[in-house]
């Protein structure tokens, strides 16, 4: 049964499902953030009347099986070359909306040069950048945006930043691109954010229809298993220690 | 009729043109051709060599490593290419920068002073032309009419505009190429 | 058909070729000896005719995803680049394989391993057949032995792409990229239009979630049983091929005593070693490899049951002459001869190795 199905008729509906998050029972574990940024994604699809046009391409991480989840065409990517493959299908399909969904182990460790050129290159596309400061799928190793100190199955004593550098702050860096047009950090942890979220995505998928240059939109986000807090206590220490390193907020608009 | 040559010298000679004039000569001269250059570091400045073949048949080996002709720019493809000229077969020089001329007595050996011919005229890019002029004389496997058509094709319309001077300079090189 | 006569560089009719083939995007990184492609592409400027995308990439590893983007969305795409870059691509390639996509790579060979040298060689054989990357699965790969057939493979390689949904190689090497040749060249085949595309395609390649569900190009499968199913039809494809797509070229074969088998500029070498040797009376013969993948089996195997030997010629230090050896069996000795490291073997050397190591034994 799905979710609107549950709905009574009688009722009056406040909310439904939206018709590309498809029934499939997803796969990322209770307090995840990705669930939540797929529904913006879908809505943003929705409301823009792009569904008949839009390729995601979704590579290695936890949500490189994104494309189970919301209705549309996807390209399962190379981990780290997401920004390559959204390279080649929009220069041959340059009316497509083509948006990257990557990870932070994805986009800022292996993938950073693809990324960075994309970045460059003004590609006419849009990053949705989840940043959980942790590799999800492999079982909760550091990576490269881990914060100083943070306990990681390859930091156990915390990383140490003489050992591993500091924390990586993509969003920041190719702001400084000529070919990016907007950068943006945002979060899920609570319905304003949310709410705020989606007008980020839409912004985003305008400027790629515009062909305004790249947008990245960065998703400050929880990994509850990769932490090892429940969910709440995990929104709870991504407010008191993401937000103060990756602060929330437009970093460039154009 | 199969004539395997080698064009050999500095890079900035005009060698790897040269040859590309002779090719596409040869395809005016309804010829099987091959153009296999030296490529790399050596075309920045170094030696620069190119093997052409020319021939009435299909050609096997784009590669050849005896050739029935030698036209050879500096001392170090002198060395190089002077052994390895076929018994009866033909070496074409410019004296110019050559401290040890040819010695084999069992080729024809040519001499054309180009280098200093063109800089009388001062015009030193018709050096290879004018080398090529004197190729055409003693080996006249192409006409000098598919040499200037040949001339034509290989290079861009917006090097046209010196035809008439590389002509005037296969001529020129037709006349005063001399025997050793 | 054919029309145009020309003289032109291995590496520039590989572009030539690409847009009278209807390409509609070529991604690459510069490296010697194949440079010439991505310049003579800029030089065409073919977006502006037939709208094709050109786009030099950030590396060979970028380019090769671009590629799998673009072949994703049912597009004739390539690239081309040189044996190190050709090693930075397995990871893409063997996606591409998994994903079953479509595109044609050209690698023209230069000397290894490491950075080797750029001269040329013929020494990723073992690459290209065995192991352009991770996983169960091959690539179909054609070897060019003159400027001609560059051009012509770039058609074929094309054709057999989309026929079985998978990348194809053209394995050259830097005399066949570098040298000049007379070159007919056929008539330009125009792009398809999207719908065309959609029309023909749409069953896997992602045009829009038009009027049909959506598709997903991918290469995993958690489950292992689904991902066997998968390496299932990968295998029907490649038994396929077998069966149908050898190719080769036999000359002075029917009356020999010994055979050379050898492809590209190897076999245009020995094709002069069997003049010589057929001028001093020795009854010799070529058998060239045009498919390298699928492998000319057969034809080695019937050859073996009557002629007293085989040299193997490549320009590697003994990779193909394994697959000469399997396909001959015991009957007959199969020998090697090869230069490497960026030299070239003579016609005479090829000569005197085939006396030395088969006639002359024999004798």
């Amino acid at each position: 049964m799905s979710m609107a199905e549950v709905c009574n008729a009688n009722e009056q509906l406040v909310y439904a499902k939206n018709s590309l998050v498809t029934d499939n029972v997803m796969h990322y574990c209770p307090g995840c953030s990705h669930g939540t940024i797929h529904k913006v994604i879908a809505e943003v699809v929705s409301d823009m009347g792009l569904e008949n046009r839009c390729i995601g391409v979704s590579p290695v991480g936890c949500s490189v099986l994104a494309y189970n989840y919301i209705d549309i065409d996807w390209a399962e990517a190379a981990h780290g070359r997401a920004c390559a493959v959204a390279t080649g299908i929009k220069r041959v399909c340059p009316d497509k909306m083509v948006f990257t969904y990557q990870g932070d182990g994805d986009l800022a460790a292996i993938g950073t040069g693809e990324t960075i050129h994309a970045c460059n290159r003004g590609e006419n596309i849009t990053v949705i950048y989840v940043n959980n400061a942790i590799y999800g799928m492999t079982g909760g190793q550091m990576s490269p945006t881990t914060l100083p100190g943070m306990v990681t199955a390859t930091s156990p004593l915390g990383r140490d930043v003489k050992l591993h550098g500091y924390p990586y702050k993509i969003g920041d860096m190719v702001a400084m691109l000529d070919g990016v047009c907007y950068v943006t950090r945002q979060a899920v942890n609570s319905p304003a954010n949310v709410r705020k979220a989606k007008k980020a995505v839409r912004t985003a998928f305008e400027n790629s229809m515009a062909g305004k240059g790249l947008s990245l939109v960065e998703f400050v986000a929880t990994c509850s298993s990769g932490w090892k807090l429940t969910p709440v206590a995990a929104n709870r220490w991504m407010e008191e220690n993401l937000f103060p390193a990756y602060p929330l907020g437009d970093i460039k608009n154009v | 009729m199969k004539e395997e040559i080698i064009i050999a010298g500095f890079g900035g000679q005009g060698v790897l043109s040269m040859g590309k004039i002779l090719a596409y000569s040869g395809v005016m001269q309804d010829y099987e051709v091959s153009w296999m250059p030296s490529y790399g570091p050596e075309m920045r400045g170094g030696t620069a060599n190119v093997t052409v073949i020319l021939s009435d048949s299909p050609i096997s080996s784009p590669i050849a490593h005896d050739f029935d002709t030698a036209i050879l720019l500096n001392q170090q493809s002198m060395d190089k290419f002077e052994p390895m000229i076929k018994p009866g077969g033909v070496l074409i020089y410019d004296p110019n920068g050559i401290v040890h001329p040819p010695t084999r007595t069992d080729i024809d050996v040519y001499v054309l002073e180009a280098t200093e011919e063109c800089a009388r005229r001062g015009n030193t890019r018709l050096f290879n032309t004018m080398m090529l002029g004197g190729y055409l004389k003693v080996r006249p496997a192409i006409t000098v009419e598919n040499a200037f058509k040949g001339l034509k094709k290989s290079l861009p319309e917006r090097a046209w505009k010196s035809l008439p001077d590389n002509e005037t300079a296969i001529l020129s090189g037709m006349e005063l190429i001399r025997r050793q | 058909m054919k029309q145009e006569v020309r003289l032109m560089k291995g590496n520039e009719v590989i572009a030539e070729a690409a847009v009278r083939a209807g390409c509609d995007a070529y991604f690459g990184y510069p490296i010697t000896p194949q440079t010439e492609v991505i310049e003579t592409l800029m030089e065409m400027r073919p977006w502006e005719t037939t709208g094709m995308v050109v786009l030099q990439a950030e590396s060979e590893i970028a380019s090769i995803n671009m590629v799998y983007g673009a072949a994703a969305c049912g597009k004739k795409v390539m690239t081309s680049s040189s044996s190190p870059g050709i090693s930075l691509m397995g990871e893409g390639i063997s996606y591409m394989a998994g994903a079953q996509l479509p595109c044609v790579i050209l690698n023209v060979q230069r000397g290894g391993p490491g950075l080797g040298t750029i001269q040329p060689a013929q020494s990723d054989y073992f690459q290209a057949i065995k192991a352009g990357g991770h996983g169960d699965f091959r690539m179909l790969v054609l070897a060019p032995n003159s400027v001609q057939e560059m051009y012509d493979h770039v058609f074929l390689a094309f054709e057999l792409a989309f026929r079985y949904r998978n990348p194809v190689m053209i394995l050259s090497d830097g005399v066949i990229g570098q040298m000049m040749e007379k070159v007919e060249l056929s008539e330009a085949v125009r792009r398809l239009t999207d719908e065309e595309v959609t029309e023909r395609y749409g069953d896997w390649a992602l045009t829009g979630r038009h009027h049909r569900n959506r598709n997903i190009v991918t290469s995993v499968q958690l489950d292992p049983h689904i991902q066997e199913g998968v390496n299932d039809t990968l295998l029907e494809k490649y038994r396929r091929a077998e069966r149908e797509e050898v190719r080769y070229e036999s000359t002075d074969c029917d009356d020999a005593d010994y055979v050379i088998v050898a492809y590209g500029s190897a076999a245009r070498i020995s094709s002069k070693a069997v003049e010589m040797a057929r001028e001093e009376g020795h009854r010799v013969g070529l058998l060239r490899p045009i498919t390298l993948y699928p492998f000319p089996t057969a034809p080695i195997r019937e050859l073996a049951g009557r002629v007293k030997g085989i040299l193997t010629v490549e320009m590697s230090t003994g990779q193909m002459v394994e697959d000469v050896r399997l396909s001959a069996g015991c009957s007959v000795p199969v020998e090697y001869y090869g230069r490497y490291g960026g030299m070239i073997p003579t016609p005479g050397e090829v000569y005197e190795a085939l006396k030395t190591l088969l006639i002359e034994k024999q004798a």
